[in-house]
């Protein structure tokens, strides 16, 4: 068994938690005794937040609609895909008609890096996720 | 929050609405509980019997929409009976005579006009919190989304900044943020007028800094669309591909019906997520993603800490980190991207932040956590915010009216909806849903409906029943309950069995463009 410091992901507390795995599954969850934010505690949700890392039903696999359904892609099919579309379509219609929804659920170093794809390379400042929802 | 969650233990009293505390933010609501029991007072102000209640030593139930004639009413008392810190306000604020001149005209008396709430106890609340020595406001939702979001936040400053409650310990205005990073997601500037640390896109200084950073010439220097415009744009048919990265619009933007005739009106939608969401099952391209367990990264939380998460075990089949996605399509469109750890995107998160500049891999790696503004490597962080002066110098009281809501019950839709969540379900439920615990606690939609419209309408607890807006119907079962008052409906967004949100109503804030989930008029009917 192992014990590894984590966050908890749902709501804004920042709940600090170690995971306890074996074998690369999540078993359980420690709440950090010392942190100043949960002191030992954690809510229900967060005694549980692991529960769904191991669905059966995560998406393991990059999927591409051909003929309207999704089938099973490799990376480099459905990347070249979402690079090529998106600099077609920024170049026929301009950097307006892109837009990039960024998530409050990822890391700061996605968030920023997701943005900096949105500014840097596509040209848009039409970024924005679900602050206000 | 302007506060530290550490201050709840030493404040006086907590002003407390529009967050129902105990169940979206368990870890805070147990603090304020706990403070009351070492004799804090809690004054509630929501419309609904939230479990705070119970411990509040005052509960105003304001019709809902009218937070600033409330809050208006309050300032008015306290200018009139002298309750306000006139040294504060000489000192570290300007244009009170503006406040002053609008609130007189909120007297207890017309407020309860609008408000329902009783001279009585409007006077008593804005006396206890005008002399409480140390006050924390706390807000959340309830208090944002609405058309006059803007306005309710506004006057939750001018009330904290009349009375002194402000850039003090368990002294402030303290938003309690939704997700565990929406913190940080907006710090890092995943908002379409700023770069990261709210470094404005229009400014000329600030473009030209990201410009050189980035190593690009051409920054866009307009603010980009909110995501309410841009399902708007892409119903016109003028946006033509979205890249949606872990997030369900589908399922929790306002007036979903029209979010799905948006979404299916792309030319292209790239959906990144660790499900197949009700939004991804639109998408042309789908890539699975990596969850918190299996990847390493930062988080900042409400109280503006940023923490650092390990990776704890691997991602399952070939998803990978949003991070490792995102830099292998900007290299495939020819933008050079070399970071090969999160520690290498936090030290240039580090140089161009200036709030986050000491914050660094190591300190984190090494601590619980620093909250930002941190300029340097030497800083500790910041504890509370607005110590000895505001950001901008003085602190200017921006007086608002009151404006109804955009839709009031008529004759036709007689009811006020209002949305928000459960304790063991969260947000679109594609996480808590599959949590076999959580399911069993709160596995399907309710409507509260009050005892007394029940009995009127002929609908008892469990019935089945049917709620339209002007934008479509959802049905679902009633929960016959008195935590809401008469003429109000309660409902989640946790359900895509009942998406409630196909009732809500996109109308908007005009600055912040936050959608008013909060009050919608509806009717509702027992099905047969």
């Amino acid at each position: 068994m192992e014990r590894i410091a984590s966050i908890c992901p749902f709501c804004g507390c920042g709940c600090q938690f170690s995971l306890v795995t074996e074998n690369n599954r999540v078993i359980g969850v420690e709440p950090s005794p010392n942190n100043p934010v949960n002191k030992g505690m954690l809510c229900t949700k967060g005694w549980n937040s692991y529960g769904f890392v191991h669905a059966p039903d995560r998406l393991t696999v990059p999927l591409v609609r051909k003929d309207g359904e999704l089938v099973e892609s490799s990376w480099d099919e459905a990347l070249d895909l979402v690079s090529s579309r998106l600099t077609e379509i920024g170049k026929n219609h301009g950097p307006g008609s892109l837009a990039f929804l960024s998530s409050a659920k990822v890391s700061n170093e996605e968030n920023y890096l997701f943005m900096k794809m949105a500014r840097a390379v596509f040209k848009t400042n039409n970024v924005d996720h679900c602050a206000r929802l | 929050m302007t506060n530290s969650i550490g201050e709840f233990e030493d404040a006086d009293l907590f002003l407390i609405t529009g967050t129902n505390t105990t169940a979206q933010h368990p870890l805070i609501g147990s603090r304020i509980i706990n403070a009351k029991e070492r004799g804090a007072q809690i004054l509630l102000i929501d419309p609904r019997e939230i479990q705070l209640a119970h411990f509040a030593v005052l509960h105003l139930k304001q019709n809902i929409g009218t937070d600033v004639a409330v809050l208006n009413g309050m300032m008015n008392i306290i200018i009139e009976e002298e309750l306000y810190d006139k040294e504060f306000v000489e000192k570290r604020t300007e244009g009170f005579d503006a406040l002053k001149a609008l609130v007189s005209r909120y007297t207890p008396k017309i407020v309860q006009l609008i408000s329902g709430i009783n001279a009585t106890d409007l006077e008593r609340a804005a006396r206890m919190y005008a002399q409480a020595p140390k006050a924390m406001i706390l807000y959340a939702m309830g208090i944002t989304q609405h058309t006059t979001g803007t306005d309710n936040v506004k006057s939750c400053a001018n009330l904290a900044m009349l009375t002194g409650h402000l850039g003090k310990p368990s002294s402030g205005v303290n938003p309690l943020r939704g997700q565990n990073n929406v913190q940080g997601a907006c710090d890092m500037g995943g908002l379409p007028v700023v770069y990261t640390g709210y470094q404005r896109v229009n400014d000329p200084a600030v473009k030209k800094k990201f410009e050189e950073a980035w190593g690009v010439s051409d920054l866009d220097d307009k603010p980009g669309l909110t995501i309410t415009t841009m399902m708007e744009a892409a119903q016109r048919g003028d946006l033509k591909a979205l890249y949606v990265m872990g997030e369900n619009p589908l399922m929790s933007d306002p007036d979903t019906t029209h979010v799905e005739l948006a979404l299916s009106n792309l030319d292209f939608l790239v959906v990144q997520d660790i499900f197949l969401s009700e939004t991804a099952r639109l998408a042309d391209v789908v890539l699975p993603a990596a969850c918190f367990a299996e990847k390493e990264g930062t988080y900042t939380n409400t109280e503006r800490k940023v923490q650092l998460s390990r990776k704890a075990i691997s991602p399952p089949g070939l998803a990978r980190s949003d991070w490792e996605i995102v830099v292998d399509i900007c290299r495939r469109c020819g933008y050079d991207m070399n970071y090969k750890t999160i520690a290498a995107i936090l030290s240039e998160i580090n140089k161009v932040t200036p709030s986050y500049a000491g914050i660094t891999y190591d300190r984190l790696r090494t601590s619980y956590g620093i909250q930002w503004p941190c300029p340097n490597e030497e800083h500790p962080g910041t504890v509370f915010l607005h110590k000895d002066q505001f950001t901008k110098g003085l602190g200017t009281f921006l007086p608002c009216e009151f404006k109804p809501p955009a839709e009031v019950p008529d004759s036709e839709y007689d009811f006020i909806l209002t949305t928000g969540r459960v304790y063991y379900q969260y947000h679109t439920g594609t996480m808590t849903r599959r949590i076999e615990i959580l399911e069993r606690e709160a596995p399907e939609a309710l409507l509260e409906i009050n005892p007394d419209d029940a009995r009127r309408l002929g609908i008892k607890n469990n019935d089945m029943v049917e709620v339209a807006s002007r934008r479509g119907s959802v049905r679902l079962k009633a929960e016959v309950t008195p935590r809401v008052p008469r003429r109000v409906l309660f409902s989640t967004f946790h359900f895509s069995e009942a998406q409630i949100n196909t009732l809500t109503n996109p109308a908007h804030d005009p600055v912040a463009g936050i959608p008013e989930y909060k009050g919608c008029a509806v009717n509702v009917r027992r099905c047969e």
